[in-house]
């Protein structure tokens, strides 16, 4: 018998397609409420530790440097109160076999996909991780399909995206682009049905853990190095995984780091915008991505996803796109660095945050991203002002996106803002009640305390006022 | 004449603009969710026709044929000028003993 192919028909086996192509029955960690056990997935499906060092390190993942900026951290301090501008460092994920800290989630999902016998993987990205799961996939030996949103209804493709598909592509992998839209999901969920390979989702509890031998790395180095964890820890924040596996890794590690999220602001941008797709210069790290997924975690690919970052910022800041751009092009002057803009936006909040920071103290970015033709500054910037986006000097407070880039006439202008996190709790708490429609046990409600790092008394208290 | 087996690009609509999902924002309403693959051309064909590829994985698509031997010319992008003043006042700041 033939399925119906049609938008509506393939959506409704979702579920089923799902669970053949992921092999996890997320029904065992459901409570039948709001809660499910969140530890428990990880522990059952994920990997330990060690394992995954041992899968990682086997394919060249890992293991990357830890890079002081000291002139970076030189110009903070000129910028910043007398005494002030704690030690800037970056972690240099653009070293990994892929370009970026993808390699590490797509180290452990293609690595499971195998194991579990499946001829190749599907994942649906537009951004790093399609060539980190090529990457893995060539090593494998498993063939890999990449599924992006790539080009505007008049075929205009954002530079990044097609730099992405281009790598995709010289890592063996078959690249089905398409036009803007969320229906990107239909395909994908198309392509997993027809050719029965494993869904290497950027949200299983594999992938996510993946992401924890990061964390753990930091802390070891800082230890080896500098006698001491840093101080805070920076992530770049847009599906939430990220800051969820770094900030898990961290505290296998024992390590009390402050975890901060950093953005890039898109605010008034639809991301499923025809006409507003190539308005933006930033096709990932931005609040389009990150504030969604960080207030509700589950409107991902899987049914629970184990990115679940409010678990683990205490703080959660937006650059400008100005700020990034200016950030990136004094890490290549100052540092000798040429990286890519993903990284380089939690680099804009650590700058500024440094300021905040005594000068013993240390602060660490997460990750660095390769960059090339297409996801460099200046064609990002070129393609920008093409696209009739002004860019000037001048106060990065007031840039508005899809209208304006403004790079800060001096870098002491360098302020990102800061989210209003109270309000996200509050917001992932309402959206829970309003999407499970119960009344909240006793479980509910401490499961929620943990879900939005606060308390019992805080997610009593919201439940009270809605 | 485009060969068969030869490498080549092809062009699909996979939903009408009357197809697609309820939650898209307007503008995307009004235009069709199109698609992009590469392969090979599994019969002799002329550019515009509707024709069927092998992909790398082995897969079987369908589309219109538009491109024979697709390459990338994404590049650097135009000179942005305002990136040697930023070059110019980071050294300043940290080499010119300039506060």
């Amino acid at each position: 018998m033939t399925k119906a192919n049609d938008y509506n028909s393939v959506m409704a086996r979702k579920a089923e397609i799902m669970l053949k192509s992921v092999g996890i029955d997320y029904s065992k960690f459901e409570s039948g409420s709001i809660a499910f056990d969140y530890e428990k997935m990880m522990r059952e499906t994920g990997y330990t530790l060690e394992e995954m060092q041992e899968i990682q390190y086997s394919v060249g993942v890992g293991n990357t440097p830890v890079l002081e900026l000291r002139n970076l951290t030189e110009l903070a301090r000129k910028c910043a109160p007398v005494g002030k501008g704690a030690r800037i460092f970056m972690k240099d994920e653009a070293s990994n076999p892929s370009g970026s800290f993808k390699a590490r989630r797509a180290a452990n999902s293609v690595y499971h996909a195998k194991r579990l016998g499946f001829k190749g993987v599907v994942t649906a990205t537009s951004g790093n991780y399609g060539a980190a799961v090529a990457s893995q996939a060539a090593i494998a030996g498993l063939k890999c399909i990449v599924v992006q949103e790539c080009y505007d209804s008049k075929g205009v493709g954002q530079p990044e995206i097609v730099e992405k598909a281009r790598k995709c592509e010289a890592l063996g992998a078959e690249v089905v682009q398409l036009s803007v839209g969320p229906e990107l999901f239909y395909k994908f969920l198309l392509l997993l049905e027809e050719t029965g390979y494993f869904n290497a989702s950027l949200y299983t509890p594999f992938g996510i853990a993946g992401v924890e031998t990061l964390g753990y790395e930091i802390s070891m180095q800082f230890r080896e190095k500098y006698g001491k964890d840093p101080d805070v820890v920076v992530c770049t924040n847009a599906g939430g995984g990220n800051m969820t596996g770094t900030a898990r890794g961290l505290i296998k590690a024992g390590a009390t780091s402050k975890l901060i999220a950093a953005s890039v602001n898109l605010a008034g941008l639809h991301m499923a915008s025809d006409g507003q797709f190539n308005k933006k210069s930033f096709t990932t790290g931005h609040t389009g991505f990150g504030m969604p997924f960080a207030s509700w975690p589950d409107r991902s690919d899987v049914p629970r996803s184990a990115a679940r970052p409010l678990r683990y910022m205490e703080r959660y800041v937006t650059v400008a796109q100005g700020e990034v751009f200016y950030i990136t092009e004094a890490l290549a002057r100052l540092e000798g660095l040429e990286k890519g803009p993903a990284g380089n936006t939690a680099l804009a909040a650590a700058f500024y945050l440094a300021q905040e920071m005594d000068q013993d103290q240390t602060i660490i970015v997460s990750e660095t991203e390769y960059t090339g033709a297409g996801k460099h500054i200046q064609p990002q910037l070129s393609f920008a002002r093409d696209n009739g986006i002004e860019i000037f000097f001048g106060d990065p407070a007031e840039e508005v996106p899809g209208k304006n880039i403004i790079l800060p006439s001096h870098p002491s202008l360098i302020k990102p803002r800061d989210v209003d996190i109270v309000h996200m709790r509050r917001s992932l708490i309402k959206t829970a009640v309003n999407t499970y429609k119960v009344e909240p046990t006793e479980e509910d409600i401490a499961f929620l305390a943990e879900e939005t790092n606060s308390s019992v008394e805080f997610v009593k208290e919201t439940l009270k006022s809605l | 004449m485009i060969k068969k087996g030869e490498w080549v690009r092809i062009h699909k609509t996979i939903l009408e603009p009357s197809e697609r999902a309820p939650q898209v924002p307007e503008d995307t309403k009004q235009v069709p969710l199109e698609m992009w693959d590469k392969g090979f051309l599994e019969a002799d064909a002329e550019l515009g026709d509707e024709v069927t590829i092998e992909t790398v994985t082995g897969r079987k698509e369908t589309g219109t044929l538009i491109e024979v031997n697709p390459y990338y010319e994404h590049d650097f992008g135009k000179f942005v000028p305002e990136l040697l003043v930023i070059d110019k006042q980071v050294r300043e700041i940290v080499f010119g003993g300039e506060k």
